[in-house]
């Protein structure tokens, strides 16, 4: 079976990213830019599928700008047999990527989707399960645990309360939580393998999908920042002031 | 502008995050009705017909609610949708599972965790780790929204709408719940607790968590981690406190052993007091707490529990 794996371009997590002063967006000029962690856990869960014998071929596709193509070359050089880039220049919705990945999923026609649960930056965790809704699959979403049998996939999921296992039909989606793998470091043999790998240039037109945003963003700014406090000495002095100054005990 | 929301539950009774999105919801300014969906749900749909301001009280009583599956749940969602302008559910687990499937249903871009209603289509809400805000407005059409519940106060609980039962919608059968594994605890949840108190790597096994647990006990305190401490094995996931884990803003949380990483200040820096106990004086947990002890905590906490009870607590 085939499993697609969708990731996304991202401001590094270790960045720390700057407001603009004029709040039209966040600066993103000069920053280092990586693969989404969770879809990294995603690349890592197709490509072990695929050395399990359960998948057959792992294709990545991210939807992005040129540069998203960096993306997909570490994908590949993770163990990703091919590429899809869809190039898009501005912020792409979840809904228009759940869209442009529905129609890739028909013309592909994976068994597994495999998605980060959510993208650091804009932090919606919305795709995998709109496109496990375009497509009217089941979804096991946050997984830390994915077992393949037969015509089903057992995936468990970690939940506010702890851990729930779902039983869905294949084709399935998920989406990784952080504890379903430790991604692997791609080899420098590896890296140079993944240049000759093919990656298919897009657009969404070719998707019949209309890329423009249909939220309107009115501003980005700082959030409220804290004051730093004080250090205190001893642990009575902490039990008094929480006590005595802050009143919260 | 009609309004629906729908209620988190475990089906014998409400999580309070259902009062609190109920605040959130009736900032939109219209009538409100509450979805309890679920199994032998009526004691939820009870408690949730006392949420002031809440219309009525939808109650879909089925065996396929019972572990609230997204693909059933939206399925019942999106038929019921049709006479609301607006649909809102806590961003719980639960939550962030269907809400984004009925968006879709609906063709409607979905706003994840609203931190605040600016006017009838226009919300706030955080993106990268909480380290930028983006005020966001709403195209025509109806609006698909979770709720970043910590960020609201609950709604009183003088209400007594009335509970009218739904018929369950046809779920597309292709998913079942096969068990969970749920943390027990007797200590309050995580999300509500008025005190957390939180270890990280510096804590070194589970068996130390031990000693935040005697502090916990004396402040009626919750207990979570960091997710360096979660991935090390000390405790369950469900403890994890951060951008990717459990948002939390109690009147006090205390960090112990934690180093203050942007990732898990995501999840506690609306805190009203922050505490931290970590033997670095540099870690940048210090910048955003109001008290701040450079100490061993293997030392510092069996001290704060003895202190705690030598003054009643
Ligand atoms: C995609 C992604 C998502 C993430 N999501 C989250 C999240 O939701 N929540 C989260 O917490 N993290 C998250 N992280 C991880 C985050 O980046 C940090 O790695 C993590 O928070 C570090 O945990 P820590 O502070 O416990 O460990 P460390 O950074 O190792 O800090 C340990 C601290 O303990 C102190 N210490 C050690 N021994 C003692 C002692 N005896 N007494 C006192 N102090 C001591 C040390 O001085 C140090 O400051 C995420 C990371 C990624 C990439």
């Amino acid at each position: 079976m085939k499993v697609l794996v969708p990731i996304k371009r991202v401001v590094d997590y270790n960045v720390k990213i700057r407001v603009k002063p004029d709040q039209t967006g966040v600066d993103l000029a000069n920053v280092k830019m990586s693969m989404n962690p969770f879809d990294e856990i995603g690349v890592e869960e197709a490509i072990r599928l695929k050395e399990k014998g359960v998948a057959t071929e792992v294709i990545a596709v991210s939807i992005g700008p040129q540069e998203a193509q960096e993306t997909i070359r570490t994908a590949l050089a993770m163990g990703a047999d091919r590429g899809i880039l869809v190039k898009v220049d501005h912020e792409v919705e979840p809904l228009t990527v759940a869209k442009i990945l529905a129609r890739i999923a028909k013309a592909e026609s994976p068994q597994l989707i495999i998605l980060g649960k959510q993208a650091i930056d804009d932090d919606s965790n919305q795709t995998g399960q709109m496109l496990a809704q375009l497509l009217g699959w089941a979804q096991g979403t946050f997984a830390s645990k994915v077992v393949v049998e037969g015509d089903t996939v057992d995936v468990t999921r970690e939940v506010d309360g702890g851990l729930q296992t779902v039983r869905l039909k294949l084709p399935a989606i998920v989406t990784t939580d952080l504890r379903l793998n430790e991604p692997r470091y791609a080899s420098l043999p590896n890296i140079m393998k993944a240049k000759k790998k093919p990656i298919d240039a897009k657009a969404a037109s070719d998707y019949g999908v209309d890329p423009a945003p249909r939220l309107k963003v009115l501003k980005t700014t700082e959030p409220p920042k804290r004051k730093g406090g004080v250090k205190v000495k001893t642990v009575q002095e902490l039990v008094d002031k929480l006590k005595n100054e802050a009143g919260v005990i | 502008m009609a309004v629906l929301l729908i209620a988190e539950h475990d089906n014998k009774s409400l999580k309070d995050s259902t009062a609190k999105a109920m605040t959130a919801a009736q900032a939109l300014g219209g009538p409100v009705d509450i979805l309890v969906a679920g199994q032998d749900a009526k004691p939820a749909a009870d408690a949730a017909a006392k949420i002031a301001g809440a219309g009525k009280v939808l109650l879909a009583d089925d065996a396929q609610y019972g572990h609230q599956l997204a693909e059933n749940m939206a399925a019942l969602i999106v038929e019921l949708a049709g006479k609301y302008d607006a649909v809102l559910s806590p961003a719980s687990t639960n939550g962030k599972n269907f809400m984004p499937r009925v968006a879709a249903a609906l063709d409607v871009p979905q706003i994840s965790e609203i931190v605040s209603v600016d006017g009838p289509d226009t919300f706030t809400r955080p993106i990268y780790a909480g380290n930028a805000m983006q005020q966001v407005q709403a195209p025509a059409g109806k609006k698909i929204i979770t709720v970043r519940t910590t960020a609201f106060k609950a709604a009183e609980t003088t209400g007594s709408a009335s509970v009218e039962s739904v018929s369950a919608a046809k779920g597309p059968g292709v998913s079942e719940f096969v068990g969970e594994e749920l943390s027990k605890s007797e200590r309050p949840e995580l999300a509500s607790a008025k005190v957390v108190i939180s270890g990280g790597r510096g804590m070194q096994s589970g068996e130390n968590f031990h000693l935040l647990e005697k502090v916990a006990d004396r402040l009626k305190a919750a207990v979570g981690a960091s997710r360096a401490a979660v991935d090390a094995g000390f405790v369950p996931n469900d403890y994890q406190v951060g951008q990717t884990g459990k948002v939390v803003a109690p009147e006090l949380y205390i960090a112990v052993g934690i180093s203050g990483a942007i990732q898990h200040l995501a999840g506690m820096k609306d805190s009203k007091v922050i505490v931290a106990i970590n033997k670095d004086e540099e870690a940048p947990i210090f910048q955003v707490a109001d008290y701040g002890l450079v100490a061993d905590l293997f030392k510092a906490v069996p001290e704060l529990e003895e202190e705690l009870k030598k003054q009643g607590y």
